[in-house]
């Protein structure tokens, strides 16, 4: 009888699951990627990281901060993984305002790989001032900040298009397909051949807009693919003990089982 | 409980025990007679004794490198996630944690309901129970406060707008509430004071909890007294730990599954965006745990209704006891109450699944119907059926049952026959 | 060996196997707690300090921050570093060359952590019975190229890593 009752239970919620459709008719569904990052066992794509932090650091640094990034962790396991020297290079192509000095100065120096990402603008209204009245968002959680992840970021970059009849847009907006409300103030940044990647790869708006999904991806998530070889583990661990911690129980109960 | 009196063997153990008798107290536990027939429902207490341990370790430590300011919250959050060593490990396992422990927490409720372990004489086993309930989602509800993102922000501004509905003082309490004219940094301040004092409340409410348990002792799934110690019993340890240690390794590995794979899944996107006072985020939505309630709140057109009547769906919980008037706990033996109880398992989840969707059209009508149906099953089904059910009969032991795998209403009958 | 026996066994096997395996569990869980209070990645990341030496006179000394802790460092005279080589190594409770305490070819450098060994207060310059530093906290008296020699300081203040950038630059750490 409960074992009925259980399945009418599941059917009436897949049931109530499947009218789900009809909230997000207006929203069109990001495009699908097979990242490397996805998956139990997902790692990323160390040559694509790479090649993401240049794109990043040539097109979007210009707006876009990552404050809660340190050049530190572009060396670091599991990232883009630039050697220590490559990491000092980067850093010190920075200027950083540091201080105050024994005068009560404040100076700049190259940058330290201990440094955080240098932020494009001194704060967020000098943000806003400077892109129209829109704030390029800081991009260092951005990933996670977004339903759709990394499919939705890679979709918005690649999703621009003349609008459709019977939308007028204003000055400084944009119309792309994949942006909640179609309306964007960020232009299309991306054209092919914008950046010249060192390892040759051809940079198509396609293969920039992946690279640099996969570098934010990171950056959201420098954690991943520690967390995923963790992950594995634990639960190997679990099932081996949840198995023999079983059969204690079975030879436990036994004990009870034959009395009667 | 057991009756006879335990003493220490060494003479050190005599001299402690008889000062505190802790010695008893362990030895009490450890023999403490349980029902032998006790199903898997029965290990989710134990589970919930390892999500509070769980959440309070993990939340020390967080609390270690935590800074409770408007400003410095959220990068703080970022830093736990970047650079304290594990830092990633142990937020989301205290984030997930809520959830596990929100989900754990209602299969125990449930379990009580099907099995009628609210009913005489465990009327303060389950009010103690909701309390901890209670405290549990002002814990989760300011904890989810605490990174300081836009749901943060909005929810505590939402939630904490519901004490605004009450006349006269409504906005005084808000304002009070908020120390500010927002929810701002005074607010978070206090809200991390509080969520780090509630779970030691909730700690000490559960020892209560297990200390009225032990009066009368477990019920079980069919519902009947028996007599401690007996046949129908087994001591606490091993049978029952060796139990509850491998339904735990199983919900470990479903906790261990949301934690390492898909982290954020059960929270939402919008709540890595840093707090914008001036920004409201499109969709508001309170944690899963929370959307029955929400639905509840939202099905009322009124303000000051949907408040009373989303406080009212808990609070008739206190009253259950009262308000089933049946002679039979388990519903196993219960055929009419048993359909009504699976058709209140499906309105809570069609209240929490439409409670996740906008509130209007065909969401609203299922509000409605779903916030109806609750109350009708507390105030009218429970005291009705109560009356004019018929039972299956029930028997005198449970002996018979266990060895034929379950509780039987014809074989049960048999068993009675020969006794 | 009987069926009896046989039968425990398997059982003791059972039981010791769940409880070891359970242990390393518990062992596990407990590290990450445990070492989420040693440095994080972006203290470790400031373990450096770069300082500029140019500005020194010979006879002076400052001070700066490293690691949370002063650094003394102290361009000493030729006459000071004649005095702290002078010493003979039976008058010292912690025995160590002068030499052994600088970098070799830049003598007049001295560079340690501002600590005293006692108890980690901050002994004052020029001060003492020896012509160096004295802690003002328990009486430690330290020569002119830190060596305690009175007091309950048990070793030499600490020389920590270091190097010569370029002749007007020391990096620490």
């Amino acid at each position: 009888m409960i074992k009925s009752n259980i399945k009418l239970l599941v059917l009436s919620f897949l049931l109530l699951i499947s009218l789900k459709p009809l909230q997000s008719a207006e929203m069109v569904d990001p495009i699908k990627v097979e990242w490397s990052f996805k998956g139990l066992t997902g790692t990323f794509d160390r040559a694509s990281l790479q090649r993401g932090f240049q794109v990043y650091k040539e097109v979007c640094a210009s707006c876009h901060s990552m404050q809660y990034l340190s050049y530190r962790n572009l060396g670091e396991p599991g990232g883009p993984e630039f050697s220590e020297i490559e990491v000092k290079a980067i850093a010190a192509s920075f200027e950083i305002e540091d201080g105050p000095d024994d005068q009560g100065e404040m100076f700049t120096r190259p940058g330290k790989p201990s440094d955080k990402f240098k932020n494009p603008y001194p704060n967020v209204k000098a943000a806003i001032a400077a892109n129209g009245g829109a704030y390029p968002p800081d991009m260092s959680v951005l990933v996670k900040a977004r339903k759709g992840g990394a499919n939705y970021i890679y979709s918005v970059l690649v999703g621009y298009e003349d609008p459709p009849p019977g939308v007028t847009l204003d000055d400084g907006v944009y119309y792309n397909k994949y942006m909640i409300g179609n309306k964007i103030k960020m232009p299309n940044n991306l054209s092919d051949g914008l950046v010249e990647y060192s390892d040759g790869t051809e940079s198509t708006v396609d293969q920039m807009a992946k690279d640099v999904t996969t570098f934010l991806a990171w950056a959201a998530e420098p954690e991943l693919e520690e967390r995923h070889r963790t992950g594995v583990k634990v639960i190997i661990y679990l099932i081996l003990l949840t198995i023999l911690v079983y059969l204690s129980m079975k030879k436990i109960w036994s004990r009870i089982d034959s009395e009667i | 409980m057991s009756e006879h009196e335990y003493t220490p063997k060494s003479k050190a153990g005599k001299w402690f025990n008889d000062r505190l008798p802790l010695l008893t107290l362990g030895a009490h536990l450890t023999d403490y007679p349980t029902p032998k027939n006790l199903n898997y429902w029965w290990t989710f207490g134990g589970i919930l004794t390892f999500c509070l341990i769980t959440q309070i370790v993990t939340g020390i430590v967080l609390a270690m490198h935590y800074v409770a300011h408007a400003d410095l919250a959220f990068a703080s959050v970022e830093h736990i996630m970047r650079d304290v060593n594990y830092g990633w490990l142990i937020r989301y396992i205290h984030s997930n944690g809520a959830s596990m422990f929100f989900l754990a927490v209602y299969i125990h409720i449930f379990r009580s309901l099907f099995y009628g372990s609210y009913k005489s004489p465990r009327e303060v086993i389950w009010i103690i129970g909701l309390m901890i309930y209670l405290l549990m989602m002002a814990a989760a509800f300011m904890g989810y406060v605490l990174p300081w993102g836009q749901m943060s922000f909005w929810g505590a501004t939402v939630i904490t707008n519901l004490f605004s509905a009450i006349p006269l003082v409504g906005d005084s309490i808000t304002t009070w509430l908020w120390g500010a004219y927002s929810v701002d940094n005074p607010t978070l301040n206090r809200f991390f004071s509080l969520h780090y004092l509630i779970p030691f409340l909730i700690l000490g409410l559960v020892v209560l909890h297990i200390w009225a348990l032990h009066v009368p002792g477990n019920n079980n799934p069919v519902g009947i007294d028996i007599k401690k110690p007996s046949k129908d019993t087994v001591p606490f340890h091993p049978y029952i730990t060796i139990k509850d240690a491998f339904a735990l390794l199983v919900f470990m590995i479903i906790f261990a599954g949301f934690v390492f794979f898909t982290p954020n899944v059960l929270g939402h996107s919008d709540n890595y965006i840093p707090a914008n006072p001036l920004v409201t985020p499109a969709h508001i939505v309170p944690e899963w745990y929370l959307l029955p309630f929400y639905a509840i709140l939202r099905s009322v057109p009124d303000k000051l209704g949907g408040v009373i009547l989303m406080f009212s769906a808990i609070f008739i919980l206190f009253v259950l006891p009262w308000l089933d008037t049946s002679k039979v706990r388990s519903a196993v033996f219960r055929p009419i109450y048993r359909q009504f109880f699976w058709i209140l398992v499906i309105d809570v989840l069609m209240l929490g699944y439409v409670g996740a969707m906008p509130a209007e059209g065909i969401y609203l009508v299922l509000a409605r119907v779903g916030t109806i149906y609750y109350f009708l099953h507390f105030i009218v089904v429970m005291p009705v059926v109560g009356y004019l059910e018929k039972t299956d009969p029930i028997p005198m032991s449970i002996s018979e049952p266990v060895l034929t795998g379950g509780a039987e209403p014809s074989l049960a009958r048999k068993i009675n026959d020969k006794v | 060996m009987s069926k009896e026996e046989k039968k425990v066994n398997r059982r003791d096997f059972l039981f010791t196997a769940s409880y070891t395996v359970g242990a390393v569990g518990v062992g596990a869980v407990i590290w990450p707690m445990i070492d989420q209070m040693n440095p994080d990645k972006a203290q470790q990341a400031l373990a450096t300090t770069e300082v500029d030496i140019s500005n020194i006179e010979p006879g002076k000394s400052i001070t700066v921050l490293w690691r949370g802790k002063p650094v003394f460092l102290k361009r000493r005279t030729p006459e000071e570093i004649a005095e702290a080589r002078a010493v003979n190594m039976d008058d010292l409770p912690d025995p160590q060359k002068d030499e052994d305490r600088v970098k070799e070819g830049k003598d007049e450098w001295l560079v340690m952590l501002g600590v005293c060994t006692h108890l980690g207060c901050v002994p004052l310059k020029d001060k003492g019975d020896f012509n160096g530093w004295f802690c003002p906290c328990h009486g430690s008296h330290y020569d002119v190229s830190g060596r305690i020699r009175k007091g309950p300081a048990p070793t030499n203040m600490e020389i920590p890593k270091f190097e010569f950038v370029d002749s007007n630059t020391i990096k620490i750490g």
